[in-house]
């Protein structure tokens, strides 16, 4: 499976933030985009997903997974943004449970993926009762409860302390292995065994003149 | 599918839900009608099938500026759309559900308030058939509403604005029917099935226009 961006640009507004964009991420492979505040990381992971429609380009995925034949980009992709998706007004095992039902493609059990992150036990506890980082990393969990094999992942340790970034990291290496591919935005190092990485500062002064 | 639903009823029952809030701003309505109206029950009667409606149709526009919103601030909107199931069913299952917690509750409750406003049977029997017909189509086309002011601060007051005149014509058959079914000439059953046409057309038009906003609203 590869994931090919051809000639990618995006308007916010009236402005280009990114302008004739071109790569591709390889099966196995995780891409780090990097650029200063404002450099159009979000925007490029959000136009990715298909949360925000492209001026020009084209985003295609070569030799998707039999089970994803049918699917189109957005379907293949978790995207886990500044927001962790999740109701406060519901307890983290409903709020999993929920997103489980409804995503397709159903991975680990709820308990699993809770062990993981090392959340198991707080099934009942409601989720406006978690601090950040708790929240964060049901937000990881949720990455573990549906597969999809493109991880799109904004600023994704924020909040989170050393022992949950290195966890998370594992987590992120373990997909790799499985044949999955990410792309993640991101200041601080992530823990990747390998990756590529896509400087953004560039694309954005000619976006802004 | 079921999963949306579940999720959406559960919410709308819990504490800040809006399920309790409009039924109790409904009764508000159909109790500060007698007074002021003032001692005239004959006045009160013929106006009751309109304050129901009125009642309803303000009840119901109440928890829908909360329908996508809530979903577009904590980042579950994003989710839905990368998600296999077609947007425009899920803006069904959200209208329905919305229903579920508003407009059938208070059609459920019109035997009572009925009464309050000193109503006939048939009159009350009636509101329930034109209400429980024509209450899914505020949701339907709030939906739309919902979805073109998600991003908006402040959306709720530009929703009522959009909704309320598209609501206006099953105010008018729906009144009309109840009206119809008390005064002796006049027919019942063509303003009663104006209404449920207007009703199920919204049930398709509602979520393809509302995931049409939904996807253009996208930031």
């Amino acid at each position: 499976m590869r994931l090919q961006i051809e000639n990618l640009s995006v308007k916010r507004g009236e402005e280009l933030v990114l302008s004739a964009l071109s790569f591709e991420v390889q099966q196995g492979r995780a891409l780090i985009v990097r650029g200063h505040n404002g450099a159009g990381k979000s925007t490029l992971l959000r136009a990715i997903a298909g949360l925000l429609p492209h001026e020009s380009g084209r985003i295609l995925i070569a030799e998707s997974p039999p089970e994803f034949a049918a699917a189109s980009v957005p379907q293949l992709c978790h995207y886990l943004g500044g927001d962790n998706a999740m109701k406060a007004a519901m307890s983290v095992g409903e709020n999993l449970k929920f997103w489980r039902d409804f995503s397709g493609q159903t991975h680990l059990e709820i308990d699993e993926a809770l062990d993981i992150v090392g959340l198991d036990g707080l099934q009942t506890v409601p989720f406006a009762h978690l601090s950040t980082g708790q929240r964060r990393r049901i937000g990881i969990a949720r990455l573990l409860v549906n597969y999809r094999p493109i991880w799109i992942l904004d600023e994704p340790t924020s909040g989170l302390d050393a022992a949950s970034e290195e966890q998370f990291a594992a987590l992120m290496n373990v997909h790799l292995e499985d044949g999955g591919l990410i792309i993640a935005a991101t200041h601080v190092p992530l823990g990747l065994e390998s990756a590529d990485e896509l400087e953004l500062s560039e694309v954005s002064v000619e976006g802004n003149h | 599918m079921t999963a949306l639903l579940a999720r959406d009823l559960r919410l709308a029952l819990r504490s800040g839900g809006g399920a309790a809030t409009a039924l109790l701003f409904y009764l508000a309505v159909v109790v500060a009608m007698p007074f002021a109206v003032g001692p005239n029950a004959e006045l009160l009667a013929t106006i009751g099938g309109a304050t129901l409606w009125i009642g309803a149709l303000l009840a119901g526009l109440l928890g829908l500026e909360r329908l996508f919103q809530t979903d577009h601030e904590d980042g579950s909107l994003d989710q839905m759309m990368l998600s296999p199931v077609p947007l425009p069913a899920q803006v069904f299952v959200k209208s329905l559900a919305h229903w579920l917690v508003t407009g059938l509750p208070l059609t459920v409750m019109v035997p009572v308030f009925g009464l309050f406003l000193g109503m006939q049977e048939t009159a009350i029997a009636a509101s329930i058939a034109t209400l429980l017909v024509g209450t899914p189509a505020i949701s339907f086309i709030g939906a739309v509403g919902a979805a073109v002011t998600v991003s908006l601060p402040r959306g709720g007051l530009l929703l009522s604005v959009l909704v309320l005149p598209l609501c206006i014509p099953v105010l008018i058959f729906g009144v009309g029917a109840i009206r119809a079914a008390v005064t002796e000439p006049d027919p019942f059953l063509p303003p009663f099935l104006l209404v449920t046409a207007i009703s199920l057309f919204f049930s398709v038009l509602g979520p393809f226009a509302s995931a049409y906003a939904l996807r253009q609203g996208l930031d």
